[in-house]
């Protein structure tokens, strides 16, 4: 256990250092941070001065560790474009992220899973096609155009809902939310359903698949014999094995939720990080690029180490092999 | 090898061996793949041919006076302009076949780029195993664990902002290639290096060893075509993932600039009117690209299922 951990945790290391000289590297050779700062107009002994005092002619490898140790304490630089420290752009950007995507997280799970279990054992009913046909073209769908047609139908044509916007935000402690506000919760609902809509589909599809193969199993086929009703093998005894995969894979996706917050944030101009970094894209806006970069790769690295060790923990037949089990 | 035992030879011998084997029967008798077939060849057809079927010329100087019209069978459109015209009095027909060809090239040449990536690095790591494969397959696994689209979005953030966006509209289209070629090509490295490590062991490999052939020749000519049925088959879901990547990238405006059309900048500047009710702009390109790549991946559905025997029916 301890040396797979051991393991597991030196390679999750190893990547973010990786992605750290990535984003170290675009920050030393893409563009010159001193024509940034002090423009085209100063002297050569000026923009010498303000290398030396940047540490810019220092040797790469003690650049890259002062870089590092900045990046540990939270200290990432100054936006080119808004001249604002790129911390406090996070801060102030992170909570209309992380409501929207648990938001569509909490939708896909209360939609798909009870779908998923619906075409499983009603396999042949007609309303079980439907569905499965409807998540092939949910999965065909580019995620933008599902937004799109949202706002043409609820905006434009019902006038229901807003399209763009978080609406109005109340604030908790640091904390903007839209969840206490009726204009806020409203503006919440089409950028949900829109993020959400992938992942439900593929919920459904794995949530159908892990059941059909559990219902085969034998315990299934002896709890038949002994008399048990349907209800009671299907959520009694089926589902609590099929949820274990489904959860570790909706772990795993939630790394996908915040990347394609992007496009959805974009859609709805929704004043989130992923906006943020699209902004960042167009306009060359290296330090928050560079950011965007290292921590979204800690969210995903910190996801996979994660779930990897879970599944250690949970299946024991993966403790074979590797290291000595205790 | 099997020239010998074969009877017919030649390209017409090879079509009339293709129309009676299996997947031709296989292909016939579905016809969900057949209409799907139809459909995408369908567009494919009319977007190399823009040129010639497009029924206006959207790069000429456009009438102004023309702008905004509503497709022909609403109130106020025209004969002229089958589905209406965009803000600059461009027939939104001829915008979306233009825009297609566009979407249709970038489409092909990323997954050709990710084909001739994935496969040279999987054939190379599963031949030669040891420090090689690990690195290969390293590299592989961390950038598996990012979505596609994002490693899309760093790279051309990364290109972008070293060339600034200036010169970056020039160079807009390879730089669109390879943004999506290099986040895609994780998938085919690694079913290659998996077939790779079992064609190794066979016989025709350690036949060719012995006879002191280069391992170059051995990869490309003896084991490569062995394992390039799955290759195939990712290539052609591949090619609905690169097409929505790109109009995804040319969406969000960090793809082609809107000088030059393809079904992503055409949503792009069709969406700006949304409200204001000229859906049309809009609403046809988003169609025509969810035609596309439903046709294009229920294609690959089926090919994947035919290709594969242990799905037998």
């Amino acid at each position: 256990m301890l040396r797979y951990t051991l393991r597991r945790v030196l390679q999750a290391i190893f990547v973010m250092l990786s992605v750290g000289f990535i984003s170290f590297s675009m920050f030393t050779f893409v563009g010159d941070p001193i024509l940034h700062m002090i423009g085209t107009e100063g002297t050569a002994a000026d923009r010498e001065a303000l290398r030396n005092a940047l540490g810019l002619n220092d040797p790469l490898i003690v650049q890259y560790v002062s870089f590092l140790g900045k990046m540990l304490t939270g200290d990432f630089g100054i936006s080119y474009r808004l001249s604002m420290p790129v911390s406090d752009l996070i801060v102030e950007r992170l909570p209309a992220t992380l409501e929207l995507a648990a938001c569509a997280i909490a939708l896909s799970i209360i939609i798909g899973i009870p779908l998923g279990i619906f075409t499983a054992i009603r396999r042949k009913s007609w309303v079980s096609q439907g569905i499965l046909m409807g998540s092939l073209v949910g999965v065909s769908l580019p995620t933008f155009v599902i937004g799109m047609f949202l706002i043409l139908i609820f905006s434009v044509n019902l006038g229901w809902l807003p399209a763009f916007g978080r609406g109005e935000t109340a604030m908790v402690g640091n904390w903007s939310t839209g969840f206490l506000t009726t204009s806020g919760l409203r503006s919440l609902i089409l950028p949900s359903i829109m993020l959400a809509f992938f992942q439900t589909t593929l919920i459904i599809r794995l949530v159908r698949a892990e059941m059909l193969e559990v219902l085969e199993q034998e315990y299934i086929r002896f709890a038949r014999a002994r008399g048990l009703s349907d209800r009671v093998i299907w959520f009694g005894e089926a589902l609590k094995n099929t949820l274990v995969p489904v959860m570790t894979i909706v772990g795993l996706q939630m790394g996908s939720v915040i990347a394609f917050s992007i496009i959805t944030e974009t859609v709805f101009q929704w004043p989130g990080l992923g906006l943020l970094f699209i902004q960042a894209v167009e306009n060359a806006d290296i330090p928050v690029l560079a950011t965007y970069l290292v921590l979204v790769s800690a969210f995903f690295v910190g996801l996979n180490l994660l779930v990897d060790l879970l599944y250690y923990l949970v299946d024991p037949r993966l403790r074979g092999g590797q290291g000595a089990p205790k | 090898m099997s020239d010998a035992t074969s009877p017919r030879r030649g390209p017409a011998a090879a079509l009339s061996r293709f129309f009676d084997g299996d997947l031709w029967y296989n292909f016939r008798t579905s016809p969900l793949a057949v209409i799907a077939a139809i459909i995408f060849f369908g567009l494919s057809l009319a977007a190399i041919f823009a040129q010639f079927v497009a029924p206006h010329n959207p790069f000429l100087a456009p009438d102004l006076m023309d702008g905004m019209m509503p497709p022909m069978w609403e109130s106020g459109g025209s004969q002229t302009f089958l589905l209406g015209t965009d803000d600059q009095g461009r027939d939104v027909l001829s915008l979306i076949l233009h825009g297609m060809q566009v979407s249709l090239f970038v489409g092909l040449a990323a997954v050709l780029l990710s084909v001739v990536l994935g496969v040279t690095l999987g054939l190379i790591a599963g031949f030669f195993g040891g420090v090689v494969d690990a690195v290969i397959m390293r590299i592989a696994d961390i950038q598996l664990s990012f979505p596609n689209i994002l490693v899309a979005l760093l790279i051309d953030g990364m290109v972008s902002a070293s060339f600034g966006r200036a010169t970056q509209a020039a160079l807009a289209l390879p730089v669109l290639v390879l943004a999506i070629g290099l986040s895609d090509w994780v998938q085919y490295a690694r079913t290659v290096r998996a077939s790779t490590l079992v064609e190794r062991r066979r016989e025709y490999v350690q036949a060719a060893r012995i006879m002191h052939i280069p391992s170059v020749i051995i990869l490309f000519r003896h084991i490569l075509p062995n394992i390039m049925g799955p290759v195939v088959v990712i290539g052609t879901l591949g090619l609905a993932h690169a097409i929505i990547a790109e109009a995804t990238l040319s969406f969000l405006g960090v793809g082609l600039p809107p000088t030059q059309p393809s079904l992503g900048t055409l949503i792009r500047t069709g969406n700006d009117y949304l409200f204001s009710g000229e859906w049309w702009m809009t609403v046809f390109p988003a169609v025509t690209l969810v035609l596309l790549s439903l046709s294009v991946n229920v294609f690959g559905d089926w090919l994947r299922d035919a290709l594969n025997p242990r799905i037998g029916k």
